[in-house]
């Protein structure tokens, strides 16, 4: 079990490795590729008026001019020691871990992002809690009263859930509970935690549910379709053999079985969600790293766009190697593997 | 061990009925294609300490009517009918609660393939302590040491150690000696094992037999061997049940199965067994043809279409369904057959026997 867990460690810190090479290179070594030169690249960062002096002047001081790898070794650099970064009129210090300086704001990517984390942290953990035990339950009362009105229903349901895009059911709640009910915020405030639990919850408990129907809709699919295949399992007929009560077989037999996978895909979805749910921040106005994302491609912000991006990656590995890490846990012929 | 010892036999209720008694049983499972009549009109009966071999193709009712009687086709589309009457109970007409209550204590089941049947995600020992805690009020650690001695007497080695190994860390015999553990947990008094050693090799399956054989002794249950294996039925059983198709065609001690056989199908299964103990003949005699669709039954008998005798009963095979009638020497032989007593008697000590 150590081993195992050691091992996916080291491969997770491998695979961020990977991943912060490539995301470098697609904004780095593409463009060069592509024919911009390190003044074509430099220009985004000095007035309208400037001359071709003063772009070299300032690829120079960027960096650009220099290999690519030495660039890439500064970037890295940055991160684990921090770096400095000239911006004109003096040097600005981005502590460890840097992730980058945008030069349009005069702010530490690092800063930004942390800024921004709590708000989408606090949308995916409420929605994935949210539809992880909706879900599961709907779909196991499902598979157990299979071909019941219940049942037909609540797959309908699923249907639409799985269908109807977050832009739509987001915008259609907001207009229903927000502004013609008025019994939710109307989008566009958050507030801390810390500071106000209820306002907290309160903010977001409209994104919250209408992320999760989406996601419960396809948790419900998968868990019905699990269990169904479970309950036919032979170990399921010896569990009933042995004369346990229905409830415990149900339970303790088939719905350990059905959770593993399940648990699989919410880690991967919790991860790809932590990395900002671009279209319920876009739809709730939340100022998450979505949003942040959506910003930094609008004005072509590279240094956000190569954090935020890594940040994202970073947290699919991570989630990744929970998902690993919680599948030894739960099923123990993966141990040995 | 000897705190099992002393619980093995509870006393009997005081009935002149038999310990387990099956009256026209009949489980039918309604399809799209029509109703398949999996087990139709089956009956036995049978005593505490004695154990009853069923024998009969894939798909003749073995299981299906022994997980009858153990009342798991509840929540199945299964359609059940009949009488079971366990130690002065009647489970068909019992709530699914009640027969829920029975199982584990009053009745086990070993299964098939012990790997399929055993919870991946659960250590061996923790299953077995959940089947005894079920119905014994001991601490977890109580439970445990039950656990390890029920281990050992099944024949794993260093039980201690093994009962914290998952299935998948068994071999295939050791997983089938958990199982059996599992299934004794609760010294139950019916033990019904399908097929316990079809996917074990042979030296195991040996082995497996000898177990059962010596765990029945030990704690006097009532056991059902069901299989397709005469040897396992030579080896273990008191009396024996053919079925086909849903049907008993032959019930007999297990001397009067192998000595006087009564039926077609008897013999078609006793010539397609190999015998070390008889000069080696070029061919074995399969039965011919395939077994018959349990939805379109062929009328009359169902064996009429592969029975090499059937023209010798003046068409009665083809029209009239053979009734289960007591017959032949033995003390309870029974066999459901439209051949005249003489004429089967004449075809097995002439025909059959001989090339044996």
């Amino acid at each position: 079990m150590f081993s195992y867990i050691v091992r996916r460690l080291v491969a997770a810190v491998f695979l961020l490795l990977a991943v912060s090479i490539i995301t470098f290179m697609i904004f780095f070594l593409i463009p060069r590729l592509a024919g911009a030169s390190a003044d074509d690249l430099a220009s985004r960062y000095v007035g309208k008026t400037a001359g071709a002096e003063q772009i070299h002047k300032q690829a120079e001081s960027m960096g650009f001019t220099d290999p690519l790898y030495v660039q890439y070794g500064n970037f890295v650099k940055g991160i684990f020691v921090g770096a400095d970064y000239s911006t004109g009129v003096g040097t600005e210090h981005c502590p460890a871990p840097c992730l980058g300086y945008s030069y349009q704001d005069r702010t530490s990517v690092t800063q930004d992002l942390k800024d921004r984390l709590p708000v989408t942290f606090s949308l995916a953990i409420g929605a994935g809690v949210l539809w992880l035990f909706s879900g599961v339950a709907i779909g196991v009362l499902s598979a157990l009263r299979r071909g019941s009105i219940f049942d037909r229903a609540a797959m309908t349901v699923a249907l639409a859930g799985v269908s109807l895009p977050i832009f739509f059911t987001g915008l259609l709640s907001l207009s229903i509970f927000s502004y013609s009910l008025g019994i939710t915020a109307k989008g566009g405030s958050y507030t801390p935690f810390t500071e106000n639990p209820l306002d907290w919850a309160g903010d977001l408990v409209l994104p919250w549910v209408t992320l999760a129907f989406l996601f419960a809709a396809g948790y419900a699919r998968l868990t019905r379709a699990g269990m169904l295949e479970t309950m036919g399992e032979d170990y399921v007929r010896t569990a009933r053999a042995k004369g346990l009560p229905e409830r415990t077989v149900v339970t303790k037999h088939a719905l350990r079985s059905t959770l593993t996978p399940i648990l699989t895909i919410f880690g991967l979805d919790f991860g790809v969600l932590m990395g900002g749910a671009v279209l319920t921040e876009k739809t709730f106005s939340l100022p998450g790293l979505g949003q942040y994302a959506i910003q930094a491609i609008a004005r072509n912000d590279l240094p956000k766009l190569l954090g935020v991006t890594l940040l994202i990656a970073a947290f699919v590995v991570i989630a990744n190697l929970v998902v690993d890490v919680l599948y030894a846990v739960v099923d123990p012929r993966v141990r040995l593997g | 061990m000897t705190e099992i010892l002393d619980d093995a036999q509870p006393a009997p209720k005081p009935s002149g009925s038999p310990f387990l008694q099956v009256k026209d049983l009949k489980i039918h499972f309604p399809t799209d294609d029509g109703l398949v009549k999996s087990v139709d009109g089956l009956s036995f009966s049978l005593e505490r300490g004695k154990t009853l071999g069923i024998v009969g193709e894939s798909g003749s009712g073995k299981s299906v009517s022994s997980l009858g009687i153990m009342g798991l086709h509840h929540g199945t589309s299964a359609r059940v009918s009949g009488e079971i009457w366990l130690d002065g109970d009647e489970l068909v007409s019992a709530t699914p609660d009640f027969v829920r209550r029975l199982r584990g204590r009053k009745m086990a089941m070993i299964f098939q393939d012990p790997l399929s049947s055993m919870h991946p995600f659960y250590k061996v020992g923790s299953q077995i302590v959940e089947a005894y805690r079920l119905y014994n009020d001991v601490s977890k650690k109580q439970a445990r040491q039950h656990a390890i001695d029920l281990l050992g007497r099944v024949g794993i080695p260093e039980p201690a150690k093994r009962v914290d190994a998952y299935p998948h860390q068994f071999s295939g015999g050791m997983r089938q000696r958990a199982m059996i553990a599992m299934a004794l947990a609760c010294d139950p008094e019916l033990l019904i094992a399908d097929e316990p050693t079809t996917a074990l090799d042979v030296t195991v399956q040996a082995e497996i037999l000898d177990l059962i054989r010596d765990l029945q002794r030990e704690f006097g249950s009532a056991v059902i061997m069901i299989t397709h294996d005469l040897g396992v039925i030579a080896e273990l059983a008191d009396d024996v049940l053919v079925m086909y198709a849903g049907k008993a065609v032959e019930h007999a001690s297990c001397q009067d199965i192998f000595k006087h056989p009564e039926h077609p199908y008897t013999w078609g299964l006793l010539s397609s067994m190999p015998r070390m103990d008889r000069e080696r003949q070029d061919r074995l005699i399969p039965v011919t043809g395939t077994p018959p669709s349990l939805i379109n039954l062929p009328p009359g008998c169902s064996f009429n279409p592969r029975c090499p005798y059937c023209s010798l009963t003046d068409g009665k095979s083809v029209t009239e369904v053979p009734l289960l009638l007591a017959s032949g020497p033995g003390e309870h032989h029974a066999v459901a057959c439209h051949l005249t007593g003489a004429q089967r008697q004449r075809i097995w000590s002439e025909e059959v026997e001989p090339k044996l």
